[in-house]
């Protein structure tokens, strides 16, 4: 008897079906709870602990957590498997940061993969090179952020470096799965041109990687910071205007790579 | 293939077109109520079928004709542009009751002249006593008119209009012409000896089909002629060579077989309108026009006489004169069939009769030809299978994305087998097209009779919990105390029981309006159309068509489901709720207030308490009644109650999200309508086949709907077709289209219909319609049967609805059909709004 990957229990808060800005095809995301990272413009808080909270929702309070088992989690996963067939999709493990809990992650993958299903994770690539290397090999794709080439600033906004980040991007690119670079543009955090242009210009030395997605920022998130009891400090921050959008744009095609605006 | 070789320019005439088609209100004209009034005055006695031919004949020849500016195909049924005629010999108080209303009505208006409603008035005076309505009312059991009185199920459609829903075998008449179908009739009399059994009826009916003919080929002649004068004073010399071209195909067609695909787009157009000028049903719908038009089309592209846009500009043409017929109906069935369609259903692409892939250009170009008149009319679908074309796909897929709600998609691999079903032959089951709205049939064989009734699903459950009455009468079986039942089983078998009485009644309605439009309106013109009906010498009224259905439609079964599942939950399982504390949170709409038909009812059961005891009510004690019916409050204790128990359901799984346990139920419901129909037959020889969709009456019929155990309040809309309950559905479209597909929907072969509504950003670039064409085929490869789209932003809608007049073109899916949305009632509006957005998570 091998290991039973289906009965490794990990901590979720949602599984979101129906996506289809998070890897190709129609996929279902599976979020993880709990990150290293906390990004102040992050549109789902509730994913920073790892431990289970609450929240109000709709005057109620909502618990936010839930402990599962692979073979539940994959069970749901399942049932759109009609969807990713049609439309070459899958399972795409998001978080948090999904590889803050690397056996549940590993098992959730290791699991889908051996009954057919195309696997994709969005990570921040801030964790230990042992882990990504354990799990690249069951992953077909890799949404990663780069969210700032400047280690000292990355640490100021986000409350760590981005040596890992980096470390991992390259490691990842080596690799046979396929890598797409997110940036979140951040107003007075990461859109200046230049900020963009060394991003751009590090990724354009990775291996095997066509496309960069830069994401703008929104205030979708900040009801939730209310509802955690939290503030949120970014209360002063315009949106993107969409001529910085098509500047912005502009300089990842420049460089020879393809650009998208969103997921 | 990419779908942009499929992308031809729109000619600048066709903008024109439909710019003048939508300048005024559609008038009601008078002519063809007159012709028919003045023919059957002469034929008084006569046998009907040569009164219906000679009338048809009348009509023909004497009413007003027009060629509107710019157009390449002619052929109108009224002189003002999307005008309508009326049909008295169906029905016609409720329009002489109307004619002051009309044009003002929310739903639907109509302008109509103080000269017509005179003409109409004296019109009518002939019509007393002689209408199919008043002959099916007559032919009704009692307790059959109570049902339909008291809502559980309206046939209204049938009851006042014609029947319509049919598809005629058109690509023969395109090939051999009225004359080539004369012959036949003339080779089929002379097989009919003096001594054969159906001499008589054979006979009459073969000549009022000749009659028929004569008049139709003869009426092509005169828009020849019409064109040619019209020509000889155009002083534009491109108007004048167009107006002799359309005198030639005129000249030709209908009358002989078309030798272009010009003439057989004008010959079509005449079929098309021509069935519809003899009877006033709906839904004469084209069907598989990319099949029967394609050997025409291919000729002329191949010999070179013919460029690709001029086959779509004469297309798109076709597409701006199906928009130009009208009907007016009456107010309550407005509000049904919402947005002044008439659900002529034209459908591309599927497999042929040999199980080929029958995908050509012209599928595509019908494609094109929508995006092109962005009209609701035609209601355009697409057969889908396994080999349908991934191109096709985007194609048709690109429609949907520009929110007009076309095309509807329709699964070849659930269809078919369900015709097989009952009773086609392989090769007419696999050469389906869609009628209306959802529904299947085998074109030029079949008298469907699609859209029998509207079924109300809810209304049964209400009778349980009544014990059968309702206002005070009884309308139901007397199923016993609901209080004091102690199994969900009794109580489900309760519900059976209600639904198995109101079937048995819902037939009755049918059969009687059915043997009503055989003796009153049999349609001669039509049946020449149909097979057998030469043969057996019978109309489709009498039996004469191979296929005889009658398919009247339910709905409610998410509402039914979420209610049942929440009885069985809260008062079975759980026992957190006695029966007796939900029957009087339904009678008190959970405390919401009374609604204005709940607030009549109690007034009614009061005074004729009154009455019943010989006391005498006067009209202001009435008042007074009503008024402390409807101030009629709850407590606050109470409502801190209903409170309760609506939370108590709102967190009961609901149909819609992939639950198990709740859709098994869910297709357990739709049986109780499903299967008892398909054990009645019909007077034509055929049987009843249920379908599982409302057009739109969900919404006036939900209004009409007392609360309702899933928590949806009294007057609150139904949920549509096979579409979970308006926002219960909240794990998004996937899950909610698995539900939909646990349903049987092989036994519905009728149709079923699912709305989904996306917003536009689910459906962006290349990547979103691959997407979106991947979440059809997987929603298909469960089995469901039909899947329709509303892409268009809540932000849209809701201005749309504050500024009506800048949205004029603003077209939505409805039901089976797509409405100008501005066209809708308020409510109807709302109901759309309100229907759940799924958006690309």
């Amino acid at each position: 008897m091998g290991i039973d990957y289906l009965g490794v229990r990990g901590r979720i808060f949602d599984i979101q079906k129906f996506s289809i800005h998070d890897g190709p095809g129609i996929r279902s995301i599976v979020f993880l709870k709990g990150c290293m990272f906390r990004c102040p413009w992050c549109c789902n808080p509730e994913s920073q602990e790892f431990h289970i909270q609450t929240m109000m929702r709709d005057n109620q309070e909502k618990v936010i957590g839930e402990d599962v088992t692979v073979g539940q989690v994959l069970r749901m996963v399942e049932q759109d498997r009609a969807y990713y067939r049609r439309s070459n999709g899958g399972m795409t493990l998001s978080g948090g940061e999904c590889m803050c809990q690397p056996d549940f992650a590993y098992a959730l993958l290791k699991e889908a993969r051996e009954i057919g299903l195309k696997t994709a994770v969005e990570t921040t690539g801030a964790v230990n090179d042992e882990i990504v290397e354990r799990l690249l090999p069951e992953i077909n794709d890799v949404l990663l952020d780069i969210k700032h080439m400047n280690p000292i600033k990355h640490k100021e906004f986000i409350g760590k470096d981005n040596i890992l980040v980096l470390e991992n991007a390259k490691k990842i690119a080596k690799s046979k799965v396929r890598l797409t670079v997110r940036v979140p543009v951040v107003p007075t955090f990461n859109d200046e041109p230049e900020e963009i242009r060394d991003i751009v210009q590090f990724v354009k030395t990775l291996p095997g990687v066509e496309k960069i997605h830069l994401l703008p920022y929104h205030r979708l998130g900040r009801d939730k910071y209310t509802a955690l009891g939290r503030s949120y400090s970014l209360d002063h921050i315009e949106p993107l205007s969409n001529e910085k959008r098509k500047e912005l744009l502009k300089i990842v095609s420049d460089n020879g790579l393809k650009g998208q605006i969103g997921g | 293939m990419k779908p942009e070789k499929y992308e031809i320019l729109k000619s600048p005439r066709i903008d024109r077109l439909v710019g003048k088609l939508f300048e005024k209100m559609p008038e009601i004209e008078a002519d063809r109520a007159v012709l028919i009034t003045e023919s059957y005055k002469r034929t008084e006695g006569e046998p009907i079928i040569d009164r219906r031919g000679k009338a048809f004949a009348h009509i023909l020849k004497n009413i007003p004709i027009t060629i509107r500016d710019e157009e390449l195909i002619v052929g109108s049924a009224t002189i003002s542009p999307r005008g309508c005629q009326v049909f008295p010999e169906f029905s016609y108080s409720w329009l002489e009751a109307e004619f002051d209303t009309v044009a003002t009505r929310a739903a639907d208006p109509f302008y109509i002249s103080e000269e017509t409603k005179e003409t109409l008035r004296e019109v009518y005076r002939y019509w007393e006593g002689k209408t199919t309505s008043e002959l099916a009312a007559s032919y009704m059991m009692p307790e059959t008119k109570r049902a339909i009185e008291h809502n559980i199920f309206t046939p209204g459609n049938y009851f006042y209009n014609g029947v319509g829903h049919v598809t005629v075998n058109y690509g023969k008449i395109l090939e051999i012409g009225y004359e080539g179908l004369l012959e036949e009739v003339k080779k089929e009399m002379e097989t009919c000896k003096v001594g054969d059994v159906n001499f008589v009826e054979k006979t009459h009916f073969l000549n009022a089909v000749s009659q028929s003919l004569e008049a139709v080929m003869e009426y092509g002649k005169r828009y020849a002629a019409l064109a040619r004068e019209m020509a000889k004073t155009c002083s534009n010399g491109q108007r004048k060579a167009e107006l002799e071209q359309i005198a030639k195909n005129c000249e030709r067609v209908p009358a002989k077989g078309a030798t272009s695909f010009y003439e057989a787009c004008q010959s079509f157009w005449f079929i098309q309108m021509l069935l519809q000028m003899e009877s006033s049903g709906h839904s004469i719908s084209p069907g598989r026009f990319d099949q029967y038009m394609y050997p025409y089309y291919k000729k002329d592209i191949e010999s070179g006489r013919m460029t690709k846009e001029f086959a779509q500009e004469l297309m798109d043409c076709i597409w701006v004169k199906l928009n130009d017929l009208n009907k007016v109906r009456d107010a309550a069935s407005a509000e049904g069939f919402a947005g002044y369609g008439l659900f002529q259903n034209l459908i591309a692409a599927g497999q042929d009769k040999d199980g080929i892939d029958a995908t050509n250009e012209l599928s595509f170009m019908c494609i094109e030809a929508s995006m092109h008149v962005m009209l609701p009319q035609p209601s355009l679908s697409v057969r889908v299978w396994n080999k349908t074309p991934h191109e096709f796909m985007m194609k048709a897929v690109s429609l949907t994305r520009t929110g007009i709600g076309l095309p509807a998609y329709y699964n070849d691999e659930v269809i078919i087998p369900s015709l097989l079903n009952r009773g086609l032959t392989l090769e007419d089951a696999r050469d389906y097209n869609i009628i209306g709205c959802v529904e299947p049939q085998k074109s030029g064989k079949t008298e469907g009779w699609h859209d029998a009734a509207f079924f109300n699903m809810c209304r049964p459950l209400e009778l349980v919990f009544s014990n059968g009455y309702d206002k005070g009468q009884r309308v139901g079986i007397e199923t016993g105390d609901v209080t004091k039942m102690a199994t969900f089983d009794e109580f489900y078998d309760a519900y059976k029981a209600q639904m198995n009485y109101c079937i048995d009644l819902l037939v009755n309605a049918d059969n009687a309006i059915d043997v009503a439009h055989r003796e009153r309106c049999p349609l001669p013109y039509l049946s020449s159309m149909i097979e057998d009906c030469i043969k057996r010498g019978k109309s489709v009224q009498e039996g004469g068509a191979v296929y005889n259905f009658t398919g009247p439609q339910g709905f409610g079964i998410a509402n039914m489901a979420d209610s049942l599942y929440a009885i069985k939950t809260l008062v079975f399982d759980e026992k957190k709720v006695t029966m007796a504390e939900y029957k009087q949170a339904l009678d008190d709409n959970y405390g919401r207030g009374l609604s204005r038909e709940k607030t009549e009812e109690i007034t009614k059961e009061v005074v004729q308490k009154l009455l019943s005891q010989g006391k005498k009510v006067s009209e202001k004690e009435i008042v007074q009644i009503a008024s402390m019916a409807a101030s009629y409050g709850t407590s606050k204790e109470q409502k801190e109650k209903y409170d309760a128990l609506l939370e108590l359901i709102e967190k009961i799984p609901k149909f819609g999200n992939d639950l198990e346990e709740v859709d098994a139920f869910a297709r357990d419901v739709a049986y109780t309508y499903t299967r008892p129909l398909e054990t009645y037959q019909n007077p034509r020889g055929g049987w009843y086949q249920a379908g599982l969709y409302p057009v739109s009456a969900n919404v006036p019929l939900g209004a009409q709907t007392g609360a309702t155990p899933d928590g949806r309040l009294a007057g609150a809309p139904v949920a549509d077709g096979v579409s979970p309950s308006a926002g219960k559905d909240v794990s998004g479209p996937t899950a909610a289209a698995n539900s939909v597909a646990k349903l049987d929907h092989g036994i519905a072969s009728n149709g079923t219909l699912f709305n989904q509504k996306f917003h536009p950003s689910a459906l962006s670039g290349r990547e979103g319609l691959e997407n979106f064409t991947a979440f059809i085929r997987g929603y298909f490869d469960q089995k469901g049967s039909h899947i329709q789209f509303n892409v268009v932003s809540r932000e849209t809608l809701l201005e749309a609805q504050k500024h009506p007049e800048q949205y004029k073109a603003l077209v939505v899916r409805v039901a089976g059909y797509s409405a100008l949305f501005t066209s809708l009632s308020a409510s109807l509006q709302d109901d759309i709004i309100n229907r759940t957005e799924q958006a690309g998570l």
